[in-house]
């Protein structure tokens, strides 16, 4: 392997894991304050892709629909909190599972209905859809770049809401005790609704930005959310560090996995998980 | 009359109704009540973890499909295997990938556990998928059904649909008396104490992990039976046999049933499969039905919201209705 296509897999691999990461960071989030397994994440992922390529249909541009799709999927996220979700929290996790299991079925039959079982390409916006030549015979596609940075920019993001703002403050002490949050006088049933369409959001987004490389099919969602039930158990529930430590090691693992033994590359990241949990149960960064 | 004694007869009443339904049913629904036989044999085995032992697992699908493939790489290819080693040795693959799996999963619990059960799970349908072991995604056809023989004797003949039928539910029923057997026991009772509260439980000395890997193994064991029947039936094995889809009705069976009730499951499926069937019925739901998924997934949730003990616990609820208007009437 040369430097050339090893550097291209590396770039692929954090570009992979920095994409898992948003729809991860979401996950853990939802797990971590609200204590809620999500397994309806999956097809947020989805519904972001499926949005993107009708609207870019629509209105000719990738950029104007995902500044039309994301607001959309933030409140989609908000009336889902508010009509089913919301009555979770004090339940049992099985029902949990159980709800949004039912939730994924839902999903993928709209999503059949609405537009088609059919596989769509989405083309990359035009003023990205370029390479940079890295050897004679090998380059590197700027719209990947774009990814990662837009990535990379979110995950700062994000970290500055949880960590710097007021509003951060208000999810960390609502993780940790909900009901000593409600009693200080704030809104915790609209922080929840708040965090929850975040994750939504999140993981939506995903799906808009990578539908150029990874088109648009259906039940894209089960693998990606799969993968990512295997980033939080790796990075710790509730941790967004750890998430997104997970996710790059899951990105790169993943990526050289496929390139170098491809035989076994699907089962490599849950032999990582395996590692990880015989090492600490509770996840790299998770509480015991 | 005692409820036990009543819910005796209610199932033994059932069991034999089962029994004579190949002398009067038509062939296809022969066969769907073997299909659910069979789903009714892997929801028990689940409950034994999710309502009794309090183990919430999402990937029993691995069980389900491991001992199909174990059926269909073990056995000779263009001879029937015989049952009497070929189903121990299914349940016997299952119930080491349950040892192993279950020695790093049952070190974590609640969402985690639930997560990595779920992961584990999918990195075994990796496996059948991506390798040539198992025919990569299309699978691997059996294409003789193993013989069950004393001897020279053929004690039945599995081509059959009405043996293979009676096999399974003696099966069923096997399964369902030895699960009330071991939860009758000594055993049973820690693990329900294991669900109902762990650290007292350790507390006063039980081996606790030891007594939930075993919980674990059993119903590994268990599914294994299950899935190795579907496969003996369906005649081939494929990677969508431990998707996590699976996992996801199997639990639903478990639920919608009533799970920690042993009973509850084997109605669970009976309906699942019922109601997946209406809602594909092209004659009921014309152009909707192909979008029977959609009706599925509204149901689901709607069980999940409100009905949470399941049908076992409506029956219940009329049964104590029944029994509080009895007691009016000899007291009143």
């Amino acid at each position: 392997m040369d430097f050339a296509f090893f550097l291209i897999q590396l770039l692929n691999g954090l570009q992979y894991g920095l994409l898992l990461f948003l729809v991860a960071s979401g996950l853990t989030l939802i797990f971590g304050i609200m204590g809620i397994i999500n397994l309806a994440h999956g097809s947020f992922y989805m519904l972001g892709a499926y949005l993107a390529w009708s609207l870019a249909g629509l209105t000719g541009s990738l950029v104007a629909a995902i500044l039309v799709a994301v607001p959309l999927t933030v409140v989609f996220g908000m009336a889902l909190e508010w009509l089913l979700i919301r009555r979770l929290y004090e339940r049992d996790h099985l029902f949990q599972v159980l709800l949004t299991y039912g939730l994924i079925l839902v999903f993928e039959e709209m999503r059949s209905i609405l537009w088609g079982d059919d596989v769509h390409g989405v083309p990359v916006p035009a003023l990205l859809n370029a390479s940079i030549p890295l050897t004679e015979n090998l380059s590197y596609p700027v719209y990947r770049l774009f990814i990662s940075a837009v990535c990379l920019l979110l995950a700062l993001g994000l970290y500055l809401l949880i960590q710097k703002t007021r509003l951060g403050m208000m999810i960390r002490a609502g993780a940790s005790n909900r009901d000593m949050v409600q009693s200080l006088g704030i809104n915790i049933k609209f922080i929840y609704t708040l965090v929850f369409a975040i994750g939504v959001a999140l993981a939506a987004f995903a799906g808009m930005i990578n539908a150029p490389l990874s088109s648009v099919f259906p039940n894209m969602g089960g693998q990606v959310l799969i993968i990512c039930f295997v980033v939080v158990v790796i990075g710790g529930i509730g941790s967004v560090k750890g998430a997104m430590v997970a996710s790059l090691m899951i990105g790169l693992a993943d990526t050289f996995g496929q390139v170098l033994l491809p035989e076994v590359a699907g089962m490599i990241v849950y032999l990582l998980m395996a590692i990880v949990l015989v090492w600490r149960p509770a996840g790299l960064f998770g509480r015991a | 009359m005692a409820p036990a004694r009543t819910r005796q007869f209610a199932l033994l009443a059932c069991a034999l109704l089962l029994a004579a339904f190949p002398l009067v049913g038509g062939t296809f629904y022969v066969q769907l009540v073997v299909k659910v036989m069979i789903l009714a044999i892997f929801a028990m085995s689940l409950d034994l973890l999710i309502g009794f032992t309090g183990l919430v697992s999402f990937g029993h699908a691995a069980y389900f499909g491991l001992a199909g493939y174990a059926l269909a790489l073990l056995g000779p290819k263009y001879e029937a295997a015989s049952l009497w080693w070929s189903l121990p040795a299914a349940m016997a693959v299952c119930a080491l990938f349950a040892f192993l799996t279950g020695l790093l999963v049952l070190r974590t619990r609640g969402i985690f556990f639930i997560m990595v059960t779920l992961a584990f799970a999918q990195m075994l349908f990796f496996v059948f998928h991506d390798t040539k072991l198992g025919g990569g995604s299309d699978g691997i056809y059996i294409y003789n059904k193993p013989e069950l023989k004393l001897g020279d004797f053929a004690l039945a003949n599995l081509d059959k649909t009405e043996h293979f039928y009676w096999l399974v539910l003696v099966l069923m029923v096997a399964v369902y008396l030895l699960l009330a057997r071991v939860l009758g026991s000594t055993f049973g009772r820690a693990l329900v104490g294991i669900k109902v509260n762990e650290h007292r439980m350790q507390a006063l000395g039980f081996p606790v992990f030891r007594y939930k890997l075993a919980s674990y193994v059993l119903a590994g064991a268990l599914g294994g039976l299950s899935g190795y029947l579907a496969a003996v039936q369906f005649g081939f094995v494929n990677p969508e046999i431990l998707s996590w889809h699976q996992s996801g009705a199997v639990m639903m069976m478990v639920i919608l049933g009533g799970m920690g009730t042993l009973y509850g499951p084997v109605l669970g499926a009976f309906a699942f499969v019922l109601l997946q069937e209406a809602f594909s019925n092209q004659a009921w739901f014309g152009a909707w039905a192909k979008h029977w998924q959609l009706a599925m997934g509204l149901f689901i949730i709607l069980v999940a919201m409100y009905l949470p003990q399941g049908l076992a616990g409506l029956l219940q609820k009329f049964g104590r209705k029944d029994e509080a208007a009895q007691a009016e009437e000899e007291h009143g």
